[in-house]
Order: structure tokens, then C-alpha cells, then sequence
């Protein structure tokens, strides 16, 4: 298990000449789940982006299992989770429809499921108890739901290595508990997760690594070690005055 | 048998078969065309691109080759300048997409009143379906299969490109590669809507049977055929209208269209303003 899953060497992203992640090296090994803590605005989403090669870094590289994003992207190895703001979810599509989406880089040009993107499908939604709101249209569901069903298609991708960039905002207790479950189930699979959350409580129950970024990467390394008062202090800003507020804050949210 | 007369009689004049037939197929396609540019958002290009074809439409006349290839050319050169000036300046999309494509139509109103051709400008603004020839409705045949088999062969992959384009990136699909096909597949029906009901109207058949089918289904199969039906029956029946009281077939098309959305606005059953008030009546009891 010590193969580097998620290899990130000197990656350097800007926008309009801001820099917004400096020089950001960072390696994860196979069968690791790690938590990204960072303040809003610290560059957690444009490392996710760096990641999969959707904004162009100026230096450094990414390598996933020791490919390039591109060859990676093409045999489904990597799903990626974003903040679910951007959807559209007055579209058309059946939550089923959206999971079968996960499939798409195993099938024929003209994306016919065969019976095993039926079966993983139908088993993605049920590992989320969603398999009975399959038929839904998208916009019908509740928050969590929706995060479930994005979850699900994350699940019947089959990738090794999952990005999921604050998949428990707005999400209530069970889901988040379900999708914990789960996460660490894909851990003991092999599975390297990077996720971005800002519920510092619930990290040490289920990130064996931490990566804490503000416009860099502070410090990574396990949980035990990194995730300090210490360090949580650096990373939101020096005080840990705000840190207990920011704690504070979130006891009062979850 | 008045009712048959009235279906009967326009179809003595060959010309009204051909009509009736163009249009119908320009429908369907332009339908077909219209639930992705309505879901993803792409009525303001529609317009822009429906437009900006006009320089390329004489400039063809003039070198003598398909309408559709200059109107291609112009449609995606429109499109390539907004994103150009967009990622170059400060100015707004908006604002770049109304600049571009009426600095492209106005080329092409010069170029009209320049050129000696046999363009009738109204033909184009207008549309000329009664008056088509057999080149430009095998022209329109052409591209009607173009656009067909393209929608059916990437149906899924430009329902995701339209749903999630990030997801699709993330999955190795070549997005650049599907952003072209569909604006190559809008410039392509905007030269076949042009013939039916003029540049000016031609938005309306790209974005109205979208968007009333979007009205009336939550699912995406169901709406392509929604929108596809509501397009050939307001083709047919516009032009046969426009025949009986002898008044223009791309306004009669237009406003049949715009009829059935207005009807699918009130009465459609989930999504509906009736439906709607209905809802809100009952949560709030």
C-alpha cells in the first residue's frame, strides 16, 4: 500500500496574475483519506481544479498513479465532485439518468449501458439508499439527497481516486454519517480520497491524513501529527481566537 | 368537407406541397436543435449566430457556392470574435455577443445594396418558402440529416456537455470538441430556419419548441419529441394559415409557435401557471 496515488510536485495556479495556490507539492499514497482545511478563498477548490488539470498551473506537475490527468480522465480513474452550486437542477434528467453519467467512460460511442453499468448503477444508488428516488427529476430532492445522488455517481465512476470538494455542505447528520461509512469502506479498498469539508470535528474520526492550505500548503502529513492547534492556528490566520470561534461556529451549524 | 377543403385546396399548387414539406422538415430539425440551446442557455447565440450568417449568405452568391458553407463560416467567425474580445477586454458578454452580431449583419446589409446579385433582401430577413428552389430545398435536406444524425450519434454526450460540462471534463470527454459540434449544428439550422421564416424570425424556431417542451416534461426524451411535434405542427399548420389568408408563412409559423407556449405556460400540468397556483393553494392551506 505505499504506491503514491495522488503525486502533486511545485504547482503553481494563477488568476489574472493573483496567485492563487504557490508552489504546492504534495503526495498521497493508495488507500488514504485526507482531509483539505483551509478558510474560504485559501485555494482548496483551485487545487481540486489543479488537480484535474482544468485550470492551467503555471509550473509544477500532477501525476495520479503515475499517469498524466488526461490518460487518467480517459479510464474514469478519477471522480470529481464539485460544489454543487454550479448545477442546473431544473434540468431533465432523473437521478438515474445522472448516476448512469458516471458510466459513460466504460461505454461505446454512443453510450449504450451495458448490464454492468446497469448493476453498478443500481448498486451505487442503493449504497445511498437512493435507489427508490431513481426515477426522480434532479430538482425534486432535498439538499442531502442531492448530494447523495452526485455521491452515487461518483461511486458507479469505479475511479481509484475520488475528489469530493465540501461534499457535507448543507447536508444533514445522516448523510454525512452514510457518506462517511462509505468513504472509509472505499479507504480500506485501496481508495485515495481527497475531500474538502470545514467540519474540523468530524476529521480526526475518519481523515487518517490532513492537508491544511492558505494560498500554500502549510503542512500534510497524519492526522495525529499535523491536525494541531498549533498548525489549525497558521492556517486560519493566526489567532486561535478565530479558531475557536470558527469552532464555535461550527458547533452551532452541525 | 369544408375542414377537407381547407387541407385540400392549397396542396392543387405544387409550390404549397414543397412549402408545406420544407417547412415541416426545417421544424423538425430546428426543434431538435432547440432543447439543447435552451438548456444550455444559448438563445442570445442562437440570435447572435442567425444574424451574423448574413455576409456569408451573399458572399457565397457572389463566389457561387452553397449558401450553407458561407453562412457556416460567418456563423461559427461570429462566434469565435465574442469569445475573443470577451478573454481580451473588459467588456462584458452581453454586451460583446450585441456589438458582434450586429457589426456582422450590417456587413451584410452593405454588402446586399453593393453587390449586384439577384438577393432579394427580403427573401432573406423574411424568409421565402413559398418561393424555395429545388437546390435550396435539397440544400435544406442536407442539412437536416447533418443535424439529425449528429443529435442522435452524441445525443448523451451533448445532454451531459449541456447538464455538466464539468463532469464531462472530468471524464475525458473533449468538450471543446462538443461546444463546436453544437455551434456548427446552429449555424448549419440557422440557414435552414433562414429559408422559412427570414434571419429575423429564425431565433424563435431555434429557442420557442425548446422551451415549451421544457414546460411540459421533466424528461429529456420526452421533450425532444414534445418539442419536435409542436415544431412540424406549427410549421404545417403556419404555413397552411398563411396560405388561406394570404399573409406572411414565417409570421403565421411564429406565432402558432408562440401560441402553443403561451398555452403550455398556463395549462401545462406540473410546471404550468395553473398548475402552479394550485400547489401554492394547497401548501399554504
Amino acid at each position: 500500500m505505499s504506491d503514491i496515488s495522488i503525486d502533486i510536485e511545485d504547482v503553481t495556479v494563477a488568476y489574472n496574475g493573483k496567485v492563487a495556490l504557490h508552489s504546492a507539492s504534495l503526495q498521497l499514497d493508495a488507500g488514504t483519506i485526507c482531509g483539505l482545511v483551509g478558510m474560504n478563498g485559501a485555494g482548496k477548490s483551485t487545487l481540486f481544479k489543479a488537480i484535474m488539470g482544468f485550470v492551467k498551473s503555471v509550473t509544477g506537475r500532477v501525476l495520479i498513479n503515475g499517469l498524466p490527468i488526461r490518460r487518467v480522465q480517459k479510464n474514469s480513474l478519477v471522480a470529481y465532485v464539485p460544489q454543487s452550486e454550479e448545477v442546473d437542477w431544473h434540468f431533465p434528467v432523473s437521478v438515474y439518468d445522472v448516476v448512469m453519467m458516471g458510466r459513460y467512460g466504460y461505454m461505446n460511442f454512443l453510450r449504450t449501458p451495458r448490464s454492468e453499468d446497469k448493476r453498478v448503477v443500481r448498486e451505487s444508488l442503493e449504497r445511498v439508499e437512493m435507489w427508490h428516488m431513481r426515477d426522480r427529476q434532479i430538482g425534486e430532492l432535498s439538499g442531502g439527497q442531492k448530494k447523495r445522488a452526485f455521491f452515487a455517481r461518483a461511486l458507479a465512476q469505479k475511479g481509484t481516486v475520488l475528489l469530493l470538494d465540501e461534499p457535507f455542505a448543507g447536508v444533514d447528520i445522516k448523510t454525512e454519517k452514510m457518506m462517511i461509512d462509505l468513504l472509509i469502506a472505499l479507504r480500506e479498498l485501496g481508495h485515495t480520497i481527497l475531500i474538502s469539508t470545514h467540519d474540523l470535528a468530524s476529521i480526526t474520526t475518519f481523515c487518517n491524513q490532513v492537508v491544511l492550505i492558505n494560498r500554500s500548503i502549510l503542512a500534510y502529513g497524519d492526522t495525529s501529527e499535523v491536525f494541531t492547534e498549533e498548525n489549525l492556528s497558521r492556517t486560519f490566520g493566526g489567532s486561535i481566537g478565530d479558531l475557536s470561534l470558527a469552532k464555535s461556529q461550527l458547533a452551532q451549524q452541525y | 368537407m369544408d375542414l377537407i377543403q381547407w387541407f385540400a385546396a392549397p396542396l392543387q399548387h405544387e409550390f404549397m406541397i414543397k412549402a408545406i414539406l420544407v417547412s415541416a422538415l426545417v421544424g423538425v430539425v430546428c426543434s431538435a436543435l432547440s432543447c439543447y440551446m435552451t438548456l444550455k442557455g444559448w438563445a442570445l447565440m442562437g440570435d447572435a449566430v442567425s444574424h451574423a450568417v448574413m455576409p456569408g449568405v451573399v458572399i457565397a452568391y457572389v463566389l457561387n457556392i452553397p449558401f450553407a458553407i458561407g453562412a457556416f463560416v460567418f456563423g461559427v467567425g461570429s462566434v469565435v470574435a465574442i469569445g475573443f474580445i470577451k478573454s481580451k477586454t473588459r467588456v462584458k458578454e452581453d454586451t460583446v455577443i450585441g456589438l458582434v452580431f450586429t457589426g456582422f449583419f450590417a456587413f451584410g446589409l452593405v454588402l446586399i445594396s453593393k453587390v449586384k446579385s439577384s438577393i432579394d433582401l427580403t427573401h432573406i430577413l423574411f424568409g421565402n418558402v413559398l418561393g424555395i428552389s429545388d437546390s435550396d430545398i435539397i440544400q435544406t435536406i442536407i442539412i437536416a440529416v447533418i443535424t439529425l444524425v449528429t443529435l442522435a450519434v452524441l445525443k448523451k454526450d451533448l445532454i451531459l456537455f449541456c447538464f455538466d460540462a464539468t463532469h464531462a471534463r472530468s471524464i475525458g470527454l473533449n468538450i471543446t470538441f462538443l461546444y463546436y459540434v453544437l455551434l456548427s449544428l446552429l449555424s448549419l439550422t440557422a440557414v435552414a430556419g433562414l429559408q422559412t421564416v427570414g434571419i429575423i424570425l429564425v431565433v424563435a424556431m431555434l429557442v420557442t419548441p425548446g422551451a415549451t417542451a421544457y414546460l411540459l416534461s421533466d424528461s429529456f426524451d420526452h421533450m425532444i419529441w414534445i418539442a419536435m411535434a409542436s415544431g412540424v405542427f406549427s410549421s404545417v399548420m403556419g404555413t397552411y394559415i398563411s396560405y388561406h389568408i394570404d399573409g406572411s408563412t414565417g409570421g403565421c409559423i411564429v406565432v402558432l409557435q408562440t401560441l402553443l407556449f403561451i398555452m403550455a405556460m398556463i395549462f401545462a400540468p406540473k410546471h404550468g401557471l395553473l398548475a402552479r397556483s394550485k400547489n401554492l393553494q394547497a401548501a399554504s392551506e
